[in-house]
């Protein structure tokens, strides 16, 4: 009905028409959908996320514990000096944070390049790689925890089987005191290489192939062709993918705490900052305490990300 | 010698190009190529089938090395898993969680991706996007502060605003994007033929964006089944998710191997069909942004 009314260059304006109440609502919601559009998910937001974040500031700094209903006092920056004057479990989370995601990055963006390299010119068969390469990324991670448990059994595993059959001794993988991390990073490796690899690959398919053809007649191999064409013409979706991995990579949780249990294992051996504050909150309810790790971690996930982004700007210029 | 090759076959032809280079190194590239692509396949493959394998073997058969390929295989775990345990209940609750989330928050999160793409709103749009980088934790404390003191832990309200925290940026970042590149010209002539805003959004827009709406609808899908931190604190003895459910088979004393390879089993093989059947989607939803400058 609005419809009618409205005239042909500006739509939104019933102007000159007799007020009707259907038509001013309309006429009104038209003039403001930006606000109308956004509000409900922006509220949603607000409420969900805006709200508890500002609390788990506050709580940050209570002394709240044991119980949520327990009366709670304000202690200052009390926490955070606890906290960060802990050398026997937060600092070691932190650089177990650092070097699970460093280490799985990198690992994760040189054979996810190498993957997509392997993939750009079409093939025959391509339709069954892309599946293989898809099903490690829906896999739930909870149930790829468990499934790799049994791989890295020291006694029963396949792991250790495959290692026999090359005349390499058994390895205590998961159990073992220093192998602990270094598996839990090959078990991302497994199932987020195909998270970049499909980033990638779309950046390659978008790139023009005149550079890389020119430099081909001008005589330069297949390697000075990627590390001096297509590499830096890609170096913005490198990125691009750091940043989307990088920050799953941090807050990761699931295949952690699905294979080590409680506390990053008996002495702690893959205790990243999300596990130690969620350990904390859930498994000790140590709330004021585990608030003040969760500001430190946000600090540093925001940091890390300013970090790339200003990278970002600087490779696209 | 290579370009008397060269000469004999059809020289015009675009391959042309790509067969003057050394036809040695290209044969030994192309050896090269299969036998990595077998290995990356292999490399992939190979666990989630030999978590397959082991959910039909006996206990006694996982535990015997020999019959690590040939045994004699057993419906007995899933028997065990889906009966004795009620995974059909988990099942349920975690479709239900799944469904319901990704319903709520396409509803929501369609309309406000428009306006941020279309009006830009920069601002508005970090805001919505700073939820996938919040660490869920920190949002679970205060979360279970208020839901416990509200005595509603447990219910499926909860569980699923949960995971409509992670559903709702989720679309609305694939919806950005996918609004971003859809032609605005479409929505002007529309106006121009009378359609109000709003007309031309319902109208118009909506339906082309249908493929838009699948891709961003079956990765939150797909996300929230998966979803394991929030159902671990928010969920009771009647919501538990899938995930949980599996989590929990490990906390006794001795593990059953194969009842958990089994269930594992369960968990995954539902979203592997879907991902199967909607791998065009899911690829474009992961992508989504990742090329524009």
């Amino acid at each position: 009905m609005s419809v009618m009314n409205a005239p042909r260059s500006a739509p939104a304006r019933s102007a000159g028409r007799p007020p009707s109440m259907r038509g001013n609502f309309s006429a009104w919601s038209n003039r403001h959908r930006k606000w109308l559009f956004a509000a409900p998910a922006m509220i949603f937001v607000g409420v969900l996320i805006v709200f508890p974040l500002a609390w788990t500031l506050y709580l940050s700094l209570t002394d709240s514990q044991g119980s949520v209903r327990a009366a709670t006092e304000f202690i200052g920056l009390q926490n955070y000096l606890t906290v960060l004057s802990d050398t026997e479990r937060f600092w070691p989370a932190v650089g177990r944070t650092l070097s699970f995601t460093g280490v799985a990055l990198a690992c994760e963006v040189v054979l996810g390049m190498g993957i997509a390299l392997l993939l750009w010119r079409p093939f025959r068969g391509e339709k069954w790689v892309r599946v293989a390469i898809l099903l490690p990324l829906v896999a739930t991670p909870v149930a790829v925890g468990m499934m790799w448990r049994l791989i890295f059994d020291p006694n029963i595993g396949f792991a250790n089987q495959l290692l026999g059959m090359i005349g390499i001794p058994a390895q205590p993988w998961l159990s073992g005191q220093d192998t602990a991390l270094g598996t839990t990073i090959f078990m991302d490796v497994w199932q987020w290489t195909p998270m970049v690899v499909l980033i990638l690959l779309a950046g390659l398919t978008s790139l023009s192939e005149e550079p890389d053809e020119a430099a081909r007649v001008d005589g330069a191999n297949a390697f000075q062709r990627f590390f001096y064409i297509t590499l830096p013409l890609m170096m913005p979706t490198v990125i691009v993918a750091i940043l989307l991995r990088g920050i799953d990579a941090l807050k990761t949780f699931d295949i952690l705490y699905a294979t080590k249990g409680k506390g990053g294992g008996s002495f702690h051996e893959v205790e990243t900052l999300n596990v130690y504050a969620y350990g904390l909150s859930f498994d000790y309810n140590q709330y004021g305490l585990s608030s003040a790790v969760l500001i430190l971690f946000f600090m540093i996930i925001i940091g890390s990300m300013w970090l790339l982004t200003m990278r970002k700007k600087a490779v696209s210029k | 010698m290579t370009v008397l090759t060269q000469d004999q076959t059809s020289a015009g032809q675009p391959q042309a190009i790509h067969r003057r280079r050394k036809p040695l190194a290209t044969r030994a590239y192309k050896a090269f190529r299969v036998i990595a692509l077998i290995a990356v396949v292999l490399f992939l493959i190979a666990p989630l089938f030999w978590m397959l394998l082991a959910s039909f073997k006996t206990n006694v058969d996982i535990y015997d090395t020999g019959k690590a390929l040939f045994f004699a295989p057993t419906g007995e775990n899933y028997a065990n898993v889906l009966q004795r345990n009620n995974y059909f209940v988990f099942i349920f609750n975690s479709f239900w969680v799944a469904f319901v989330s990704t319903a709520l928050s396409i509803v929501l999160g369609v309309p406000a991706a428009y306006a941020m793409s279309r009006f830009t709103m920069h601002r508005s749009a970090l805001v919505v996007l700073m939820a996938r980088v919040i660490p869920g934790v920190s949002l679970l404390v205060p979360w279970y502060y208020v839901f416990s003191n509200l005595r509603m832990v447990g219910r499926f309200e909860v569980l699923i605003l949960s995971h409509m925290f992670v559903a709702l940026p989720l679309i609305v970042y694939i919806m950005m994007s996918y609004f971003d590149s859809l032609p605005l010209e479409l929505e002007e002539s529309a106006q121009v033929d009378g359609l109000t805003p709003i007309g031309a959004f319902r109208l118009i827009t909506l339906p082309l964006s249908v493929s838009g709406i699948a891709t961003a609808g079956i990765l939150s899908f797909i996300f929230s089944w998966n979803n394991f931190m929030f159902a671990l604190v928010l969920s009771g003895a009647k919501t538990k998710t899938l995930p949980v459910a599996i989590f929990d088979f490990v906390s006794y004393a001795s593990i059953d191997w194969g009842g958990l390879m089994a269930a594992a089993t369960v968990v995954t093989i539902p979203i592997m069909i879907i991902a199967l059947f909607t791998q065009k989607y899911i690829v474009s939803g992961l992508t989504a942004g990742a090329t524009k400058g």
